[in-house]
């Protein structure tokens, strides 16, 4: 195609303003969306940058900054924000260690195959290592707060909301769309029906989970009642708390995970799901062997992007819990709006820098290591 | 051959190759059933208190309006007559209908581009134009310069650049690596971004206004736009093109007569989901708007006042934020499928 406009252009002796513009039509396409994301992306990140190393106060007639260097980076990792970011500390239980030896193995044996295996690359090596740490890092997280007893913070708080959330929509989408795509009435009533929850706002399932899990005046609280437990609140613990948020959440996203792997299994190769069938295979082979394979690239995509949207959940914990009780349901995100709305702009930007680390290594390496293997597995 | 099976047979085997058990079919459909009560129970809920008033919440739970308790439209003439709902709701008709619309436009022309066109971007001019944005940043904001001033010396020096050292330097981005970038916008969490946003529009003046809230949205929502669309224009025929190229059209031409139409159903797919993300998007609302530009989530998260939450209000405005989107979304339900299956597949 550029060879048929270059010949086009040469022909004529002197190109005009509109063929000049034509040869360069390339560059004018890609312009628009590169100025919004360099105003409304790069430049932000920037000054964000240059905030999260500096100390905002308010000054009569306006405010001043003035740059400190890492020292919110470091109040938020060892300082007197640490309880807040990553939680309360505790001696590591006989659990912890487990989690935390299986862990080491696991990256060990994976790394060490990767490097004799003959394919390395400075590159390669370069980016398992980064995700190796990032791993290691959230895996001794998970081991000194939740599995010793102590206290989680915010960053233990989203990756649960991340990987517990993400795998429960994936899990139950994917359960949905295999029955869906059986030979079934209705199915087309049952599609439209499961997709609805994805357009509710987050702030409104929010408020409609908090009528729901009302415990006096809500639609189950004759059952709760039934059972004596009306005086507990589900709002006053941490894990249940925590629950409610990704019930909402499930609720809510399910739907994207089950009308995209629907799709995706109904354009599986039918004529090998019926030879199979022919030759007495049952339902379990036929999904590992051929309706897995089929659709693993598209199962991969879609986790990245659920896991690429869950990092930023912000609405449901607010509405619902407001991020308590105590930290037990704030997210980054909130834990960044909330250092915001206390007038700390340092602070706050330094969290949101620690969110952007953590989301942007799981999800390149999620890209990675996932994503385009499972592309290869089909090709 | 029907005839000797046993009990148990006929209703764990099934009977053609096409079919189910009549077992399987019955989990099946108990288990569907089961979905469809998850997915139910909570909108009826919703639905059915905003019939009620204070009184008949306080008093439930009721279930059945007409025999539990006698519907009530106080909420709704409330919130649509006495309240003003109508003005938010038209922010966020605006909004997202704007932001999607310039979004889609922007993106595709873009995701069109790098599927079609080759670019070489200079790797050494992409990190001196990052080199002096941040030395224009750094000059502005602690050294006080004006920033009319530094921008146009920034200017300056880089067109310099671009003749002297961009001539020379070899190594260049590709289209693949154009394309990343793009998409990796995605991954950056809109809080990092939106207190220079903020700053920025209130020098503008731009602040609590919709023309704010279109621009960023657009910008937030572009990286899924590119990410599908190119796709999209991947998977058609280059001969058409081609052959209108020889006859004289410009590219830009070709795009909106050939190409767009060609992919028009995973357009479709791209606007609705882009639309519901900024019919619902909470964040950056909250931060950018006041009372002007407002859009309805903000006015739902608001209804929690000092004397509780008023469940019946909140429950109108959830219904009538509800109520369109579902109604878009159930007639153009299959091409989202079909959409987004397009991009999941090669993406």
């Amino acid at each position: 195609m550029t060879v048929a406009a270059a010949s086009v252009v040469d022909s004529t002796p002197r190109p005009g303003l509109a063929e000049r513009f034509d040869r360069h039509a390339g560059r004018f396409m890609v312009l628009p969306a590169v100025i919004v994301l360099l105003c409304f992306a790069i430049f932000p990140l920037i000054i964000s940058a240059y905030l999260s190393l500096s100390r905002f106060a308010l000054a009569p007639g306006g405010f001043t900054l003035k740059f400190v260097g890492l020292l919110n980076f470091r109040k938020l990792l060892t300082g007197s924000q640490q309880y807040h970011l990553l939680g309360k500390f505790m001696p590591f239980s006989p659990f912890a260690w487990a989690l935390v030896t299986v862990t080491a193995l696991v990256i060990l044996y994976v790394l060490g195959r990767y490097l004799f295996s003959g394919r390395a690359t400075v590159f390669g090596t370069i980016g398992r290592l980064i995700t190796a740490a990032l791993l290691m890092a959230i895996a001794l997280l998970f081991a000194a707060t939740t599995f010793s007893g102590g206290v989680p913070g915010t960053m233990v708080t989203t990756l649960i909301y991340v990987i517990a959330g993400v795998s429960a929509q994936f899990l139950l989408g994917l359960g949905i769309a295999l029955l869906c795509a059986q030979a079934i009435r209705g199915r087309n009533f049952f599609r439209v029906l499961f997709f609805v929850p994805l357009m509710v706002t987050p702030v409104g399932i929010a408020y409609t989970f908090r009528m729901l899990a009302d415990m006096q005046k809500g639609p189950f609280a004759p059952i709760v009642q039934a059972f004596h437990v009306g005086e507990w609140s589900w709002a006053t613990e941490a894990w249940s708390a925590r629950l409610m948020v990704m019930v909402g959440d499930t609720w809510q996203w399910t739907p994207f995970m089950f009308i995209v792997l629907l799709a995706a299994i109904e354009n599986q190769p039918r004529d090998q799901v019926e030879a199979a069938r022919i030759d007495g295979a049952n339902g379990l082979q036929i999904f590992r062997d051929i309706t897995w394979p089929a659709i693993a690239p598209v199962a991969a995509t879609i986790v990245l992007i659920r896991l690429i949207e869950a990092f930023k959940i912000i609405d449901l914990p607010n509405v619902l819990t407001g991020g308590g009780p105590g930290l037990a349901t704030e997210s980054m995100t909130l834990h960044s709006f909330i250092a915001w709305r206390t007038q700390d702009l340092g602070g706050s930007a330094a969290v949101g820098y620690m969110l952007l680390f953590v989301s942007t290594i799981v999800c390149v390496s999620f890209f990675n290591f996932v994503v385009r293997p499972a592309r290869r597995l089909e090709s | 051959m029907t005839e000797n099976r046993s009990l148990m047979q006929r209703l764990f085997e099934p009977t053609s190759l096409e079919r189910q058990a009549p077992a399987a079919k019955a989990v099946t459909y108990a288990l569907l059933f089961i979905w469809s009560l998850v997915v139910l129970v909570p909108l009826y809920w919703v639905f059915i208190t905003s019939f009620k008033n204070e009184g008949d919440v306080a008093n439930g739970p009721f279930y059945l309006p007409f025999i539990d308790f006698q519907p009530k439209s106080d909420a709704w003439r409330f919130m649509l007559l006495e309240n003003n709902t109508l003005g938010p709701y038209l922010n966020s008709v605006v909004v997202a209908l704007g932001s999607t619309a310039l979004a889609l436009l922007i993106g595709s022309l873009a995701a069109y581009a790098l599927v079609r066109i080759r670019f070489r971007v200079k790797l050494a001019m992409v990190a001196i134009f990052l080199i002096l944005l941040v030395a224009v940043i750094v000059s502005v904001v602690t050294f006080g310069l004006p920033w009319p001033i530094a921008v146009a010396v920034a200017v300056a020096l880089f067109i310099l650049a671009l003749f002297t050292v961009g001539r020379r330097m070899k190594a260049a981005l590709g289209n693949s690596d154009v394309e990343f970038w793009i998409i990796s916008n995605r991954i950056m969490p809109p809080i990092v971004a939106v207190l220079p946003i903020y700053v920025m529009f209130q020098n503008l003046r731009l602040l609590d206004t919709q023309f704010a809230l279109i621009i960023t949205y657009t910008a937030v929502n572009l990286p899924i736009v590119v990410w599908l669309t190119r796709d999209f224009f991947a998977g058609i025929p280059l001969d058409l093109e081609e052959s209108a190229e020889i006859d004289g059209a410009s590219k830009l031409r070709v795009f909106f007569t050939i190409a767009l139409p060609l992919v028009r159903s995973g357009l479709v797919a791209t606007f609705l989901l882009i639309l519901i993300l900024a019919w619902n998007e909470y964040l950056l609302a909250l931060f950018l708007t006041n009372a002007d530009a407002q859009t309805m989530p903000v006015l739902v998260s608001a209804q929690n006042q000092t004397r509780g939450p008023q469940w019946w209000n909140m429950s109108v405005l959830i219904v009538v934020m509800i109520a369109p989107v579902v109604v878009i979304a159930a007639l153009l339900q299959k091409h989202i499928a079909r959409g987004l299956l397009v991009g999941a597949v090669k993406g």
